[in-house]
């Protein structure tokens, strides 16, 4: 090869490099290991963590059981190893699987069109409200205090360089409810948008309706976010909203502390040229055949340019995909037994433990921990091989000794009753 | 003549929507073990949907046949050579896959008490110092989830550095040769854009650079090697330029397969850059993500990356959230750590030696995908090679063929087709990367194919206007897809084959 090329050595390709830019030196990274080291340096890394506990932690990330077909299907490698599906001859396979996530997206959501995914949740809100000022011109974001702390730590970031002012508004104390007067009171004919979450930070089904009702009164759009993605098995979709933004983690991808998940945009199809991302639509080939391919690509980066709806680039596709065999397992029947479950699951516990919010709930709550802290119930917890909830005061000073709990299908009663016992004492 | 290979069956397969049957079922759920709650007294029969109207009914085996069929429907690194250039698709070890589903790191919940995460803290540390080690950088953050974010946060440091001595000034310049994701940043990030035109050589001009460096400017957005996979050897003179304005420069580092072990940004003057795990740390693409995009800093950077920072204090890793200075938070939680487990295993196997033998070997082979085929396509930069080569199509277009008919050609061939009319300032693109991965064997069968399309050209250009003839779906109608666009299934049924 190298005569081919006409050079004596390898190194001779880089003679070029100027002297001061060559590295003149080995990296300071360890010899190469083989496959068994490697396994074994990262059983050991896992066994460093937490093994064997019983969870209730939500917040955004959730214990859902994954069917297996999921891990057989992304082990595919030819889904795991092939890139952006840009030559649409050869990637059918990727295609058709993202026009069935697109539809499904918008099955769920009540929306008509979604995006091909974006990087989480908390990317997709920002990206959301910025679609939101390219609709109406309008720059003013209103944000719910209930939708989670890190999504609006992650939009106000986005928000500051855009020209973008973003306000929050409050809770009802008791309820855990949006507090629509303080919207009310907020709102103006500056408003680009209405975000809110449901079931909210808290757990907490919000009345979407209602919030949209104000926010197209004022002429602003609602964007409707959700993390807990099982919730819409069973609870209307938010029809009434404009832009969707969501989490899909509970579909089947796992907690991996935080990430890789997938995140999702969906809106109605006369804001179609103004989502970010990628999108697939169907066409036939010269055959006549049904294919489909990547669409409306003058929206992106790559034509656009400075001009683009967004950067987003790569996205999570192999995610979606996850998302898309675990919506294809459960199913229309599926998907509502396994949000029924969730739910009476989360109300078994809530029944037995004394609630901050008297809000309806889906599978999260908040408790109090009546003249203990958080911690000191997390730590005799922890005693009992159980991760419990998550205390609140860190994003909300105002709700002192009090923690989010979260029960899935996967929490078994005999771990409910102890954590039942554990409040009791 | 096509070597590689040759037609077998495969199915096809109706949606799921069009497969789908009242009442089938595909999943268990295990029975409640607490008593079922009545959900409209629960949550109130207004917030109860009556059903997921269209959602897909089908058994296990249906489904698993479904995605099974549309798989044997694509390309893939392991089917053979994915020279998509700027791509770096290079074997994705399956060994990164396994060691990431260990139960401990799989299910780590992010809020789970620090005292519980050691393991996967331990992980990201680890592969925080060694990107810092191959960058020539202070400091990694892991938190951006892809490329693209990556710049977002790396132009958002920029932005407070600059804030912060009182001025965030205007504009970033950014050469004509860079992918999109660069401007489109620049624009989320306030900024202005200002191309750079590239010179004959394919390279930053000097001059020009530094006539347009003003007090406005903060930042250079500049990709090293270049998307024409050239090395801008004024590197250090050009950050000179920069920095004696007061301005930073920011690297693109989605071409780092072509420098690891061999020359560091932190080291030719580069203040802030990105890495893509996705590429140069063979994470798995698949079919268009999970990427992850870390951020590489000088020290100045440092008090701006995003909250929380991962440090060490004593025996133990811990989140520290006080950081007055950060940019705030670009994602929830703490990043793609998935691909941060699948990254470190890939770097372990290949060790420091390893990491640079793989980097000659990807420089070797585009080099000698260059050398064999530059008498038969046009070249129209000829600096010296480093990890990919762009060639035009201007011999070719004569006879009414361009890159996009030669890619779908080459697929024909066996092959996926480069990167095709990227970057812009070269007329018709072919842009090739073969990354290290690939044999001598296959790059040859690859060569063969792009003479003998070459050929195919002179003598029978419809043969190749008209590819791809041997797959199952043939040229496809983009135009129409994007004048009346379908973007989900509305229920008209195609008739079953
Ligand atoms: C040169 C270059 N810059 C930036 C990007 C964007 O990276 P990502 O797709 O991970 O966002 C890419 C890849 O797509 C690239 O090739």
């Amino acid at each position: 090869m190298l005569s081919a090329i006409g050079v004596t050595s390898l190194e001779d390709l880089f003679s070029h490099l100027p002297a001061e830019v060559r590295l003149n030196r080995p990296l300071a990274i360890d010899a190469g290991k083989s496959e068994y080291e490697i396994v074994d340096y990262f059983r050991a890394r896992g066994d460093e963590n937490a093994n064997g506990f019983a969870s209730f932690l939500g917040a955004g990330v959730y214990h859902h059981y994954r069917p297996v077909l999921v891990d057989t299907v992304v082990s595919r490698g030819e889904f795991l190893t092939s890139y952006t599906p840009y030559q649409a001859e050869i990637s059918q396979g990727t295609l058709t699987t993202i026009f069935e996530f697109q539809t499904m997206i918008c099955q769920l959501t009540g929306m008509e069109v979604a995006n091909a995914s974006m990087y989480d949740g908390s990317t997709a809100v920002p990206e959301a409200a910025m679609m939101a000022m390219r609709v109406t011109g309008r720059d003013r974001i209103l944000v719910s205090r209930t939708v989670h702390p890190e999504y609006r730590e992650v939009l106000l970031t986005y928000a500051q360089h855009q020209g973008m002012p973003v306000a929050e508004f409050g809770y009802l104390k008791d309820a855990g409810t949006l507090d629509t007067a303080d919207l009310e009171s907020k709102i103006d004919s500056g408003t680009a948008a209405v975000i809110i979450q449901s079931p909210n930070f808290f757990g907490i089904v919000e009345d979407v309706r209602h919030a949209a009702e104000i926010a197209h009164k004022h002429g602003a759009l609602l964007i409707f976010v959700f993390a807990e993605a099982v919730s819409l098995g069973l609870l209307e979709p938010p029809r009434d909203a404009d832009i969707v933004a969501g989490e899909l983690q509970s579909f089947a991808i796992s907690p991996v502390y935080g990430g890789p998940f997938a995140g999702i945009i969906a809106t109605k199809e006369k804001f179609m040229r103004q989502i970010p991302g990628r999108l697939v639509g169907e066409t036939k080939d010269t055959r006549g055949n049904r294919a489909f391919c990547l669409t409306l690509a003058t929206r992106e980066q790559h034509i656009r340019r400075e001009k683009a709806t967004s950067n987003i680039c790569t996205n999570q596709a192999l995610i979606a995909l996850m998302a898309t065999v675990f919506m294809t397992v459960y199913g229309k029947e599926g998907l509502r037994e396994l949000a029924q479950q969730n739910l009476s699951k989360a109300h078994y516990l809530a029944g037995k433990l004394p609630l901050r919010f008297s809000g309806p709930f889906f599978n999260e709550f908040v408790a109090s921990t009546n003249g203990r802290t958080p911690d000191q119930i997390n730590q005799t917890l922890l005693g009992k091989q159980i991760i419990g909830g998550l205390p609140l005061e860190r994003y909300y000073p105002e709700l002192k000794n009090t923690m989010l709990l979260c029960a899935t299908e996967m929490s078994r009663r005999e771990k409910l009753d102890t954590v039942a016992e554990v409040f009791a004492k | 003549m096509i070597k590689k290979v040759r037609q077998h069956i495969n199915q096809n397969e109706p949606l799921l929507f069009e497969n789908s049957s009242p009442g089938k079922r595909g999943y268990q759920l295990p029975p409640l073990d607490v008593p079922s709650v009545d959900t409209a007294a629960a949550l109130g029969a207004s917030n109860i949907r009556a059903e997921i109207e269209g959602f897909p009914e089908v058994s296990e085996v249906e489904a698993i046949r479904h995605f099974t069929r549309l798989s044997t429907h694509n390309y893939a690194i392991d089917l053979g050579l994915y020279p998509l250039g700027s791509c770096t698709m290079k074997y994705n070890p399956r060994v990164n896959e396994q060691v990431a589903r260990i139960e401990g790191l799989a299910w780590a919940h992010p809020y789970q008490p620090e005292s519980l995460s050691q393991g996967i803290l331990e992980v990201m540390g680890t592969l925080e110092k060694i990107l810092a080690e191959i960058t020539g950088m202070d400091e990694v953050t892991l938190q951006p989830a892809a490329g693209a974010h990556g710049e977002f946060t790396g132009i958002l440091l920029i932005r407070a550095l600059l804030q912060s001595q009182g001025n965030a000034r205007k504009k970033l310049l950014i050469p004509d040769s860079a992918h999109g994701t660069n401007p489109a940043t620049a624009t989320m990030a306030g900024y202005k854009v200002e191309n750079i035109k590239s010179n004959e050589r394919g390279m930053v001009d000097v001059e020009s650079l530094a006539r347009a460096v003003d007090e406005d400017v903060a930042a250079l957005m500049i990709t090293n090697p270049n998307t024409l996979g050239v090395f801008e050897e004024n590197i250090t003179r050009i950050a000179e330029i920069l920095h004696s304005k007061g301005a930073l420069v920011y690297m693109d580092g989605a071409n780092m397969n072509a420098l690891v072990g061999v020359a560091r940004p932190g080291d030719f003057g580069v203040d802030v850059m990105h890495l893509n795990l996705h590429k140069t740390f063979s994470t798995p693409h698949g079919g268009g993500g999970p990427g992850s995009g870390p951020v590489a800093v000088k020290k100045h950077l440092i008090p701006f990356l995003p909250k929380p920072r991962l440090e060490r204090v004593g025996e133990r890793w811990t989140w520290n959230y006080d950081r007055p200075q950060s940019v705030g938070r670009v994602r929830a939680f703490y990043g793609n750590i998935g691909m941060h487990v699948r990254a470190l295993a890939y770097i372990m196997a290949h060790g420091g030696d390893g990491l640079r033998n793989a980097t000659l070997d990807a420089v070797l082979n585009a080099n000698y995908i260059r050398a064999l085929i530059e008498p038969y396509y046009d070249l129209p930069h000829k600096a010296p090679t480093m990890h990919e080569c762009v060639f035009s199509d201007e011999r070719q277009t004569k006879r009414g063929v361009h890159t996009g008919d030669i890619a779908k050609r080459l697929i024909d061939y066996g092959f996926h087709p480069y990167t095709v009319s990227f970057p812009l300032i070269v007329h018709g693109a072919m842009m090739i990367e073969p990354t290290e991965t690939e044999s001598k064997a296959e790059l040859d069968l690859f060569v063969d194919a792009l003479i003998s399309i070459a050929a195919e050209i002179d003598t029978d250009p419809e043969l190749v206007l008209k590819a791809p003839h041997h797959t199952r779906t043939s040229r496809v109608d983009e135009v129409t897809a994007a004048r009346k666009p379908i973007v989900r299934w509305k229920g008209v049924t195609e008739p079953r084959p």
